[in-house]
């Protein structure tokens, strides 16, 4: 791999990594304050396959030179992270935490289906068995989102607004890298734009059955930013929240 | 986790059995003799149902209160690994909880009448979890000794009469194994790593020793459990047996580790029993009773997350939706 490849990696697994962190971390929150028991436990499966994915993440980008998974995820400042502003926002109400969760996990999962035949080898052999555990999180994204969607007025007006008010942020994940046209001609990722169609046209079908509607195109804004470091003002007392043990005794073995 | 429950110690013989069948009484207890299971739908006197009801269900609040403590460190872990285990533990204590809801279900009360009773303040919890979890260091002491003496008292209550709740007890108990485990991994990190990290752990210890002396319930010598209670399997171990069980597990391998517990009189005797200072019975009743340091921070929280997540549910409860009581 020459030194430009390496840097179009570099950036790609950070983002996907942080993105993953970061939502991990967010759906811990729900542990104990569900709104039943079971979905608790949902949402903290989720957190663990989130959090244990982007440690798979971190490793290969320390075999890539960076630092180990712990400093890399527990040192940085916010405005070195590279997640998509959508994942960083606070968890809300159980309607806006569900209609994130399966507008991200239905754009991850093509992403990591798509990564799964990479030519970049130790990220197909991450992505082959990420692409398992998150057909599942879809799987309970698209029961939820069908099913409160449409099951009474309450509900379904609580989804919509939700929606509402994560589309921006959603079209914000695809937000294009300066290495894009590279990692789209060495076959390493197929790229934001590919990955926006396919989104799309897989999500249409469940918001169809939810009764839920896409905001018209012409008011679509994608809120970017996030990949290059920019970021709400949630994500700083997130990464404090997560890093204060952990700086509490820097030279310390937790 | 977590569960500690005990039984009230003024239910008196008679006014349990009155106007029981004495046939079908006897035949009940016989079988229980026999160290046969009860199951949901054998015959059971009103009073076995009552307390046993009761028990199960303040286990089960004491899995979703305790969760509490714990998650607040969840996003604070330190480390991978650390955040990873602790996820996975209390995840394990929710679904502690949503065993031990459907036990207690089995005998006619549902889960949204339990969960009620908690938020309310009718039915209490293990008192432990109205401490707060100060530092790192209270949530790797919690899962280390908490956990401990939950084992012990569940893994008594596993040989009781109940079937759904031994049931569950061997499940739960299974899962609790790797909890201590977790917990004193954490506690040996700690212990032998910086000083800072020393200071942290020994401080977290010195608090939570007298909620953990306390855990195990008021002294046999002012705790009159009733006999009719170990005789139905309902309580199977007496709090002092328990507790020195505990301190004779726990106390040589927490001295073990250097560290210091808050209390001069503890020592074993030529006897072999833990000699200690008797713990503050007046304390744990005030604590039991709504005045401890976060009884009402933790039942304002339950409630809140309730009231936030009554419209999920009702969103769940169509007309096709029936309620069904669980499986035992």
């Amino acid at each position: 791999m020459n030194q430009t490849s390496s840097e179009a990696i570099k950036e790609l697994l950070y983002k996907m990594a942080d993105d993953l962190l970061i939502i991990g971390h967010r759906n811990s929150e729900w542990t104990g304050l569900g709104p039943i028991l079971e979905e608790d436990i949902s949402f903290s499966s989720m957190a663990q396959d989130k959090i244990g994915q982007a440690q798979a993440l971190y490793q290969l980008l320390n075999d890539l030179g960076e630092q180990e998974p712990d400093t890399v995820a527990f040192t940085r400042n916010a405005n070195q992270f590279h997640n998509a502003q959508l994942l960083e926002l606070p968890n809300g109400e159980y309607d806006f935490s569900l209609v994130r969760h399966f507008l991200y996990d239905h754009a991850d999962q093509l992403r990591f289906e798509a990564l799964a035949n990479s030519s970049y080898e130790p990220l197909a052999k991450v992505a082959r068995k990420v692409k398992g555990e998150l057909k599942y999180h879809v799987f309970h994204a698209n029961t939820w989102m069908v099913k409160l969607g449409s099951a009474n007025e309450e509900s379904h007006n609580r989804m919509q607004a939700a929606f509402n008010e994560a589309w921006n942020y959603a079209l914000g994940m695809f937000e294009k890298s300066s290495f894009e046209d590279q990692l789209i001609a060495e076959g390493v990722f197929e790229g934001e734009e590919t990955l926006q169609e396919k989104w799309l046209a897989n999500i249409t079908p469940y918001l169809i059955k939810a009764g839920i509607e896409i905001p018209a195109s012409t008011s679509w804004n994608p809120v970017f930013g996030g990949r290059i470091g920019n970021h709400t003002a949630n994500l700083s007392p997130l990464v404090e929240e997560m890093s204060e043990v952990f700086r509490f005794d820097p030279t310390a073995e937790w | 986790m977590y569960g500690n429950a005990y039984i009230d110690p003024n239910d008196k013989a008679a006014a349990m059995l009155a106007g029981e069948d004495p046939q079908k009484l006897d035949a009940f207890e016989k079988r229980i003799a026999a160290g046969e299971k009860i199951e949901p739908k054998d015959w059971m006197p009103r009073e076995y149902r009552k307390q046993l009801i009761r028990m199960i269900e303040q286990h089960a609040h004491s899995e979703i209160i305790g969760a509490l403590p714990e998650g607040t460190w969840i996003t604070r872990a330190p480390g991978f690994r650390r955040k990873l285990a602790l996820m996975a533990k209390v995840q394990d204590e929710v679904g502690h909880a949503q065993l031990l809801y459907s036990a207690a279900e089995t005998l006619g009360k549902s889960r949204e009448a339990m969960i009620n009773d908690l938020i309310t303040g009718k039915s209490k919890y293990s008192n432990v979890f109205n401490y707060p979890a100060f530092t790192w260091a209270d949530a790797c002491i919690i899962a280390w000794l908490i956990d401990a003496g939950a084992i012990i008292n569940q893994v008594a209550n596993a040989k009781g009469s109940y079937g759904p709740y031994c049931r569950a007890l061997d499940r739960i108990c299974t899962e609790e194994s790797f909890h201590l485990k977790y917990g004193h991994d954490n506690v040996v990190t700690l212990a032998t790593g910086t000083q800072k990290q020393r200071e942290m752990v020994q401080g977290a210890l010195t608090r939570w020793w007298p909620p953990i002396m306390h855990f195990f319930g008021p002294s046999d010598k002012i705790s009159n459990h009733t006999e009719i209670l170990m005789r139905w399997k309902v309580k199977m171990a007496s709090n002092d047996d328990m507790r020195q069980q505990f301190l004779n597990m726990y106390v040589p391998k927490i001295w073990d580790l250097g560290l210091v517990l808050p209390d001069p009189n503890l020592k074993k005797n030529d006897a072999g029993i833990w000699e200690y200072t008797e713990p503050d019975w007046e304390e744990f009743k005030k604590v039991i009773n709504g005045g401890g340091p976060c009884n009402a921070e933790r039942l304002a929280v339950r409630r809140n997350a309730e009231e936030r997540g009554r419209w999920v549910r009702e969103a769940l409860n169509t007309s096709e939706s029936k309620y069904i009581v669980p499986l035992a």
